[in-house]
């Protein structure tokens, strides 16, 4: 049955998104990708190494045309950075998605929730289509709709923390109101936390320290593949109630 | 002239575009973005934009990120 995801008419295959960071070497990154199934890779921008040629280039390893690729503004601390890396972004011509982040602490990495609010609006404006990182906050999440963002994506925990779902009541409360679909970006650790936001509700899952960061990356970009389409697949079959006392599975009648 | 290229003075050529600069750095422009001096120059105007001693010059591409 078709599920997929659907974002301001780009059609996502996975609802599993990987970041490219962290990894030993561009070709580990690839085999971790393919692995993992996902077809939304993020990317980062930073100044090409223009006195070593002979460096490699990421998107010979990860092709535009079989990955949607999806670059950050990771590392900005104001609103007008965020918008000179998003245009510069946007400018390579390989994609008009943009992954919105402003952080405004150094040690957790929380974003400024004001320059991302404003830079939302800003970006929106210029037909990005905003994917902005949030804390799991619901009320920020609906000031960053009006704003037009075309997703939210409210952290799990602190990036790189694999801490897992800290707030799983305010995620959920996120999905009740806001009118986008809603990915839980940074702070899953392994399989079961992806299966738990897919659980929830969640749209997507993106991550990027949980694989690259495992004992054997390849194999845990399966996991996730997995725990996402468990996750799903138990959130579209509807779980039962939870109840404080036992009932029994099997009958009384019939008993000796 | 001189250029700051990514961030370091950088001697090259005179009377040169951006789209030279790219050849001469050997640099695939398909690949990246430019800013001179704080603005975008759009991949449509590398031929015809033309380079000034005391340019800054900013030349990115996409790396891994999370």
């Amino acid at each position: 049955m078709d599920d997929n995801l659907v974002i301001k008419g780009i059609e996502f295959k996975s609802r599993l998104w990987v970041g490219t960071g962290k990894y030993k070497d561009f070709e580990e990154t690839a085999r971790a990708i393919e692995a993992s199934g996902a077809d939304v890779v993020t990317v980062a921008v930073r100044r090409t190494n223009i006195f070593d040629r002979k460096s490699e280039n990421l998107l010979d390893f990860i092709d535009p045309k079989k990955y949607k690729i999806l670059p950050n503004t990771a590392g900005c601390y104001c609103m007008e950075d965020a918008l000179r890396y998003a245009r510069l972004a946007r400018e390579t011509g390989v994609s008009d998605l943009i992954k919105l982040e402003v952080i405004g602490d150094e040690k957790t990495l929380f974003p400024d929730t004001c320059a991302t609010l404003k830079a939302t609006e800003i970006l929106a404006k210029e037909g990005f289509i905003v994917l902005p990182y949030i804390n799991d906050d619901p009320v920020m999440a609906l000031r960053l709709v009006e704003a037009g963002a075309a997703a939210v994506m409210p952290l799990a925990a602190p990036i790189g923390s694999g801490l897992g779902i800290r707030n799983p009541y305010n995620i959920k409360i996120i999905l009740e109101q806001a009118k986008v679909p809603v990915v839980v970006d940074a702070g899953v650790g392994t399989a079961s936390d992806v299966a738990v936001a897919m659980e929830l509700g969640c749209d997507a899952v993106l991550l990027n320290t949980a694989i690259a960061g495992a004992k054997d990356p390849i194999a845990m970009a399966r996991a996730m593949k997995y725990g996402v389409m468990a996750g799903r697949l138990a959130y579209k079959a509807g779980r039962m109630p939870k109840k404080l006392y036992a009932t029994a599975s099997s009958p009384i009648e019939g008993m000796l | 002239m001189r250029l700051k290229l990514n961030g370091t003075i950088t001697e090259i050529q005179d009377n040169l575009t951006v789209e030279g600069l790219l050849g001469n750095l050997r640099i695939e422009p398909g690949r990246v973005a430019v800013e001179v001096n704080l603005n975008i120059v759009k991949k449509c105007d590398f031929g015809s934009r033309e380079l000034k001693d005391g340019d800054e010059v900013e030349i990115v591409n996409f790396v891994g990120g999370g």
